[in-house]
């Protein structure tokens, strides 16, 4: 029975409503006599208390509110792919029809189009027991992504009493029918899911697999794996938008979903106008292909913002339970926690720190739980991941703020953004000293099996250095770098050198932008190589003077730009320039 | 009665600060437009906050100033507020509230407005990509503007933002002239000379006629600075989208806004966020600088520029910060360049254009601008890290390489960032300035540079 009331109080996006004692809590309802969409969030006797998705400019006391019945669900099933959706999956594109150029109120559309028919592939057969997982088909869905069929979770299972034949069908077709305990029940291509309840799977793994994403300094130095969890805080300006755009362009998962929230319009027309023209480098395909955008921008209705992460998250298991690796990336959790935080002050509970709810923690921590790389339910045996990337826009860029310290309890991979590398223009403006991965052993495995054993150790050689430059820096800003040994003057210049030629990354650079795992070892290895004759060099009686000068050290800085992933083996004749350059450097000195 | 509006509520429960509280309310909706009407007659303009319970918070635009619990009247209109417009607004001046202020009759509308927008779709958007040479060096070389952008400066008091901006606004209005230009400049609690400075280099440079104005000055009602910058962006949204023009929006100063929300927020005992401001200051920006933009099919466009002085100078404080978190990149004007008489002292460093890339290199600008200007960023970043050493151990302590950045340093403010403010440079000559100050360097101090680019333009100095 569908609880009907009447609103009796409006402020903002929050209403209260009575006579809905027969209200679920997360329950969706229509409100007013514009059907906006709402969720139930705290009953009181027969009192609802409702957050509203759309806005309620104009809305009276006295308007009805109807029960759906149903928690906020999204719909999964081919067609999400290439969408770009608002926080509660209307897709945007629907409501532009109806609406124009500007977001309208009121109106119902369907995530996907349910009259589109798809070419279904059986792989299950009458006769077949099926439990919930079990894949019965394929469909293709985007020239990317072969979309698998499975039972709905909440499905019983069963005996299938019937299946279709190859061929082309729309959503609504059923396209099996099974039979448990005298009870026949449909599969259609599609099934509805509540976002608030997280999708189940068989067991989970450690995260042992890189999430390449293409970015050095990500995934050389602070890498994720896939199913992880990483975090990316910094004050505006530091780069948080690009460095997420570079994630889910190159990073190498059959999936990513996007989600815009409480973040700028135009950040997402850009992933928009761009992603169809951008190619995976591993397919050859449009990324577009791969790609479900959840936009909710910061103007658009605050309580849809606090959804959109939800709706993200579940279409992200959804693909995930087909065995495919799936990124998600937020920006920006803080403006979700924003969202939070007014729904909470509307219900007049009583504020933790800076004026968020208490339970701000259990919910970042419920988020970012919905990571894992996991065995899916069903047959045939697959695993599939999630990760989840969570922009942090910290106010004033001060670490110690609610959301970013309660996130660093929940995540494993941190890359801290400093405003003082972004202005002076390294890109990515990723703090080295700052940041961290807890998954660098984890997925050591993965580079010796397929790049190459020394990429551990390496990587730890030029981390030293950067870190031995971090404290002799101390000394140059009270002494200047006349003060120090030549020997230290050359973990200053190396530094410096793997900054510009390894850290810094022009994502705008047609080369630069991405750059393949064998690329990253082979640079790291050439700086750390120069490092090394350097220091012989040194001891062989050279002055860094004459180091400083050698010609090899613009091109190591440019070879980022200028080498292309299927020319790396300029980068090996780079590193034959540089010894001979050693040698003759080490000859003149001999000589004088 | 009909049942929207025309109902008179006499009963007033409370009156505090910005808010009125009436009581016996059976048909008010939320976001309503409310008539006050004192005992003697006088009317203001309100709208409804809250409403439920019998009871409805109203926020007065005019104040509470002089009103009574008894005697007062207050009526709800059944809409919410709009703007009239037409293109007759063009010429005009409005008060802040979107009232006729130089002495002519109500504009004949063509339409009427919600003055709070509807939030675009992102998927209609037009992504910004043309540039705007607004004749300012340092802005089109290093922080281009593009159509459609939302790009604020970031100011202190007694800085040269207001010359800053309207230098801008002649110069960009004169270069497309084929295409149909506007400039929506709206006042928010500033001095009356700041105003007027801007009238008269509107007029000046004839962009007058093109031009429309709201003003709420220093002496205007705090509360209805809320309301100033939605009725601006009706009319430029309107201009823009309905009658095909490129609109430049000027806000200023985006800082007496956010006080007046504060003050009405505090009025209703809502839960603080940083420095007592509410804890929904980033929404409620967020919906007025995300109206600046372009749509698909439209031909005109919304640049907004907003100017805000940063309290203290301090960027973290919450009005910058958030700004921040919105807009599109933002011009950072340096106290230190300013006290050494450089203008426009733009602290290229704090400073940013989110779209720029957008905007320029080949068939927009030209192909070595991006990397020309990373360039520059990257040697004046380097030169003030050397400023600062020779500072500490004097310039003997500094290298061969060290000094020439120092030289950089100089001439990239002297000849790249200074310029009068009636001089108005094309694009190529900022860029051959640009080059010119790397000149400096030796060649293979330029690592952000391609060797083409550094072969047709770099002439060592």
């Amino acid at each position: 029975m569908a609880a009907k009331g009447r609103i009796v109080w409006v402020s903002g996006p929050a209403v209260k409503a009575d006579g809905m004692a027969d209200a679920k809590m997360y329950e969706t309802v229509s409100v007013g006599d514009a059907k906006l969409i709402g969720e139930v969030i705290r009953l009181t006797g027969d009192v609802a208390f409702i957050q509203v998705y759309e806005s309620t400019s104009g809305l009276k006391p006295g308007e009805p509110v109807v029960g759906t019945g149903n928690p906020l669900s999204v719909l999964l099933g081919p067609g999400i792919i290439g969408q770009i959706y608002d926080g509660i999956q209307r897709p945007l594109k629907d409501l532009s029809k109806v609406s124009g150029s500007f977001i309208g109120r009121g109106i119902t559309t369907t995530p996907v189009d349910m009259k589109k028919k798809y070419k279904f592939t059986p792989s299950a057969k009458v006769g077949d027991t099926v439990e919930p997982g079990n894949i019965i088909g394929k469909v293709q869905e985007t020239d990317l992504i072969d979309h698998s069929i499975m039972i709905p979770p909440d499905h019983p299972g069963g005996k299938i009493t019937n299946i279709v034949k190859e061929g082309e069908y729309d959503l609504e077709t059923e396209l099996a029918i099974t039979e448990k305990d005298g009870n026949k029940i449909p599969v259609k291509m599609y099934h509805r899911w509540p976002v608030r309840k997280p999708r189940p799977y068989q067991k989970r793994y450690d995260p042992t697999i890189p999430l390449l994403t293409g970015q050095r300094v990500i995934d050389t130095f602070f890498p994720l794996a896939k199913g992880g969890t990483g975090s990316i805080p910094g004050a505006f300006g530091t780069g948080k938008t690009v460095t997420l755009h570079q994630i889910a362009k190159w990073a190498d998962s059959q999936v990513v979903v996007y989600i815009g929230c409480g973040e700028r319009g135009n950040e997402m027309t850009e992933v928009l106008v761009e992603f169809p023209h951008l190619k995976d480098p591993r397919t050859g395909k449009p990324l577009m292909d791969r790609t479900v955008l959840v936009a909710n921008t910061s103007n658009m209705p605050v309580a849809a913002r606090e959804a959109s992460i939800y709706t993200g998250v579940t279409i992200a298991e959804y693909y995930r339970d087909m065995g495919k690796d799936v990124v998600l990336v937020a920006d920006s959790t803080s403006r979700w926690a924003e969202a939070l935080r007014e729904m909470s002050g509307r219900l007049e509970e009583m504020p933790a720190e800076e004026g968020y709810p208490s339970y701000l923690a259990s919910r970042l921590a419920e988020f970012y739980e919905r990571a894992g790389r996991v065995k899916a339910q069903g047959s045939p045996d697959r695993n599939g991941s999630v990760s989840l990337v969570g922009a942090v826009s910290p106010s004033g860029g001060d670490f110690t703020e609610p959301v970013t310290t309660h996130t660093m309890r929940f995540i494993k991979t941190f890359w801290a953004l400093d405003a003082k590398l972004a202005y002076s223009r390294h890109y990515p403006s990723i703090n080295w000293m700052n940041s961290y991965s807890g998954y660098l052993t984890d997925i050591a495995k993965w580079w010796s099996e397929n790049v190459s054993d020394e990429w551990l150790s390496l990587r730890g050689e030029a981390y030293g250095i950067l870190q031995r430059e971090d404290t002799l820096k101390e000394i140059v800003r009270l002494l200047g770098p006349e003060a120090l040994p030549d020997e230290e003057k050359l973990i200053l210049e190396v530094a410096r050198m793997i900054k510009i030629g390894i850290l810094q990354q022009n994502s705008f650079d047609d080369v630069d932008t991405y750059c393949s795992p064998e690329k990253q070892f082979k640079l790291l290895k050439l700086l750390v190589q120069f490092y090394k004759n350097g220091q012989q060099a040194l001891r062989d009686g050279t002055t860094l003077v004459d180091i400083r000068a050698m010609p090899i050290i613009g091109a190591l800085l440019k070879a980022r730009m200028e080498v292309k992933d299927n020319e790396l083996a300029k980068l090996d004749q780079l590193g034959q320039t540089m010894i001979e350059q050693f040698k003759s450097v080490r000859g003149v000195t001999v000589t004088t | 009665m009909s049942k929207h509006g025309g109902v008179q509520y006499s009963k007033i429960a409370e009156i505090k600060g910005p808010l009125v509280i009436v009581d016996d309310v059976e048909n008010a909706a939320f976001d309503e437009l409310v008539e006050i009407q004192t005992k003697d007659g006088e009317k203001r303009l309100g709208k409804v906050l809250e409403v439920g319970n019998g009871k409805a918070i109203v926020q007065v635009f005019e104040g509470t100033t002089g009103l009574s619990v008894s005697g007062t009247k207050a009526k709800f209109v059944g809409k919410v507020m709009e703007m009239p417009v037409s293109e007759e607004v063009l010429g005009r001046v409005f008060d802040g509230l979107g009232r006729p202020k130089d002495g002519l009759p109500d504009p004949i509308a063509d339409k009427f407005l919600d003055i709070n927008g509807e939030p675009m779709n992102p998927e209609q958007r037009e992504y910004p990509r043309d540039f705007i040479q607004t004749g300012v060096s340092v802005i089109d070389g290093m922080l281009t503007l593009v159509r459609g952008q939302k790009l604020p400066i970031f100011s202190g008091s007694g800085m040269s933002h207001n010359i800053l901006a309207a230098q801008i606004a002649r110069q960009a209005a004169v270069v497309g002239t084929s295409d149909e230009f506007a400039v929506v400049f709206a006042a928010i609690g500033v001095q009356y000379s700041e105003a007027e400075y801007f009238r008269r280099s509107l007029e000046e440079s004839g962009a007058l006629k093109r031009s429309v104005l709201f003003l709420n000055l220093a002496d205007d009602p705090a509360i209805e600075r809320i309301i100033t910058p939605r009725v601006a962006l009706t009319v430029a949204e309107y201009l823009a989208y309905d009658l095909g023009m490129h609109v430049l929006v000027i806000l200023t100063d985006m800082t007496n806004y956010a006080e007046a929300l504060r003050e009405i927020s505090a009025a209703r005992e809502e839960v603080p966020g940083r420095k007592g401001y509410p804890g929904y200051l980033y929404t409620d920006l967020s919906t007025i600088y995300e109206r600046a933009g372009r749509l698909r099919g439209k031909k005109g466009s919304v640049t907004q520029m907003p100017i805000l002085s940063m309290p203290s100078d301090d960027i973290t404080h919450p009005i910058p910060d958030l700004t921040g978190y919105i807009t599109e990149g933002q011009i950072v004007l340096g106290r230190d360049l300013f006290r050494q008489g450089v203008y426009p002292p733009v602290n290229i460093l704090m400073s940013l254009s989110r779209i720029m890339k957008d905007g320029i290199g080949e068939g927009r600008t030209r192909a070595d601008h991006q990397e020309i200007s990373n360039q520059n960023y990257d040697a004046y970043s380097r030169a003030q890290e050397v400023r600062a050493l020779a500072g500490i151990v004097g310039k003997a302590g500094l290298t061969g390489v060290d000094l020439k950045y120092l030289g950089f340093g100089d001439e990239f403010e002297k000849n790249f960032l200074s310029q009068a403010i009636d001089e108005n440079r094309t694009i190529e000559e900022t860029l051959s300035l640009l080059w010119k100050a790397v000149s400096l360097l030796p060649k293979n101090e330029l690592t952000k540079v391609k060797d083409k680019y550094i072969e047709q333009h770099y002439k060592e100095r």
